[in-house]
């Protein structure tokens, strides 16, 4: 690696919705004038864009709208939610290799009120679903749970089980302002009395929220934050895994369906770059669509060994006072979805002390979208 | 009847959905190297040939995990049972089990499965029935 160190040093957001009342391409750019002051930076000085293939905010909408006058490098990146960490790859890439100085990632939508990721697909997006679709795999829960139930089988667990995670979840999102789930705790019964999704596998409370926001990073180099007096956290480690044959819907053709074998390469990538060990790890953020995700890359990652993220999550390692408190903002069930983006916001602030749930000493933060991550780090 | 959603025909794929017009279970088969793959592509990933053929499944396999499909908001027709079907020729597919009924408390976890075809509606696809349950 050159000289050249990335670092996030400015994060945006607006506030996490069912109804923002308002464009995405405003919520985009509401974000991003977020990010650029948090960082200390002014709109003039970016020269980079990074976010997913899916965002429909154009770049040049964007510039347009923030007064940014001129891109060098553009990047997005590929699949859903499971390329959110990617985005910092990317641009940390753009700034090590001095393709740009001053990368802004942005992710927005309006995912509860206009179109919902949860319902029904409407016709097959790609060739991929006529090998679920034509047989009634046709949401995102049905299509997890088809590997799900196979973990539950093998390891004997039941809904309830999952149901421990969100309870969880939904208890660090309870003292989390920015969070629509803020000062709602649940109990266990609560989960156990939500409806069922796909049963016995998902009730509506092992699902993530659909929500309405934008988030923003802004990410250059150490010097560069260090000129402009950003709280800026180092970017210590990036990767994002794609295998022969895998797929972030239809994993089912890899030989052992009881494990995530994109996280544990990425793991093994994310550790052997920044020189340390899951034992290093202080606080994860891990992405969850469904909750039983969590407990994949809990093992995956490891946190824990094959089959033994249920016991890890009852002792209590991934909560209050845990070993490895898991999604302090209420990750993806309690804080908002916007598609994994508001987790590296919760990394970053962790790393600067600021969290609503600040772990104190926090050192090391995972932030892991399953198959691409990052670790930052002081 | 149960309503389906169709495939939409790719170049790629074209020819699995015309074997199943016809009640066979085409894999794909390297004409070179002889690997077999399913969902289809257009070129051999151990070799690199495009002299891409196909072999007739047998039609036997083994459940690996299964869901039964009912959306909560958007209920479908009837409750379907989705397989993961590990096919004795090395192969998955994604199908259907059918002529059980699409309860919970069941275990299909390594039931042993074998090919019919059934259509919905001018869509024929590959379904499953236990094994033992074959006429």
């Amino acid at each position: 690696m050159s000289g050249k160190r990335a670092v996030i040093a400015g994060i945006g957001h607006t506030e996490f919705s069912q109804n923002s009342g308002r464009s995405t391409l405003q919520l985009a750019a509401e974000a991003s004038r977020d990010a650029i002051r948090d960082a200390g930076f002014s709109p003039t000085e970016v020269d980079g864009t990074v976010t997913f293939s899916m965002d429909t905010n154009d770049e040049l909408a964007l510039i347009r709208t923030i007064g940014v006058p001129m891109l060098r490098f553009c990047a997005r990146t590929r699949g859903g939610g499971g390329g959110a960490s990617a985005t910092v790859q990317l641009a940390a890439a753009a700034v090590e290799s001095g393709q740009a100085d001053a990368v802004l990632v942005y992710r927005a939508f309006n995912e509860r009120s206009a179109h919902r990721f949860g319902q029904p697909v409407q016709a097959n997006p790609d060739p991929a679903w006529n090998w679920a679709s034509p047989f009634s795999l046709n949401t995102p829960a049905k299509v997890y749970s088809l590997t799900f139930q196979r973990y539950m089988y093998e390891f004997g667990l039941t809904n309830e089980d999952f149901g421990r995670y969100t309870v969880v979840a939904r208890d660090w999102a309870s003292t989390n302002p920015n969070a629509q789930f803020y000062e709602r705790p649940i109990t266990l019964q609560d989960h156990q009395d939500s409806r069922w999704i796909v049963e016995p596998i998902l009730r509506k409370l092992d699902c993530c929220l659909e929500s309405d926001g934008g988030v923003a990073l802004l990410i250059t180099s150490a010097e560069r934050a260090a000129d402009h007096s950003a709280d800026a956290v180092p970017i210590l480690a990036s990767s994002a895994i794609q295998l022969e044959g895998g797929h972030e819907m239809f994993a089912y053709y890899h030989e052992d369906l009881c494990e995530y074998p994109e996280g544990r390469v990425l793991g093994d990538q994310l550790y052997r770059q920044a020189s340390i060990t899951s034992e290093d790890i202080d606080v994860a953020m891990i992405y969850e669509n469904f909750s039983p995700i969590v407990f994949l890359q809990l093992e995956a990652f490891g946190f824990c060994g094959r089959g033994e993220a249920n016991d890890f999550i009852k002792d209590g390692h991934i909560g209050r006072g845990g070993s490895l408190p898991v999604n302090t903002n209420g990750g993806l069930l309690g804080e908002g979805y916007i598609h994994g983006m508001n987790n590296i916001v919760e990394g970053v602030r962790q790393l600067r002390g600021t969290s609503a749930n600040q772990i104190s000493g926090a050192e090391h933060v995972l932030v892991s979208a399953g198959r691409s991550g990052i670790i930052l780090g002081r | 009847m149960t309503s389906v959603r169709p495939p939409i025909f790719d170049f790629d794929d074209a020819f699995f959905w015309e074997g199943a017009k016809e009640h066979k279970l085409l894999i794909q088969r390297c004409g070179d190297c002889n690997t077999l793959r399913h969902p289809p592509t257009p070129m051999c990933a151990n070799c690199g040939s495009t002299n891409n053929q196909t072999i007739e499944s047998a039609g036997n396999g083994t459940i690996l995990t299964w869901i039964v499909s009912q959306h909560p908001t958007e209920p479908d027709a009837e409750p379907r049972i989705v397989i993961l079907v590990q096919l004795d020729e090395g192969t998955r597919i994604v199908s259907n089990l059918i002529d059980v009924a699409p309860t919970y408390d069941q275990v299909l976890n390594d039931e042993r499965v074998t090919l019919c075809f059934v259509d919905y509606d001018g869509t024929v696809l590959p379904q499953f029935r236990l094994a033992q349950a074959q006429p």
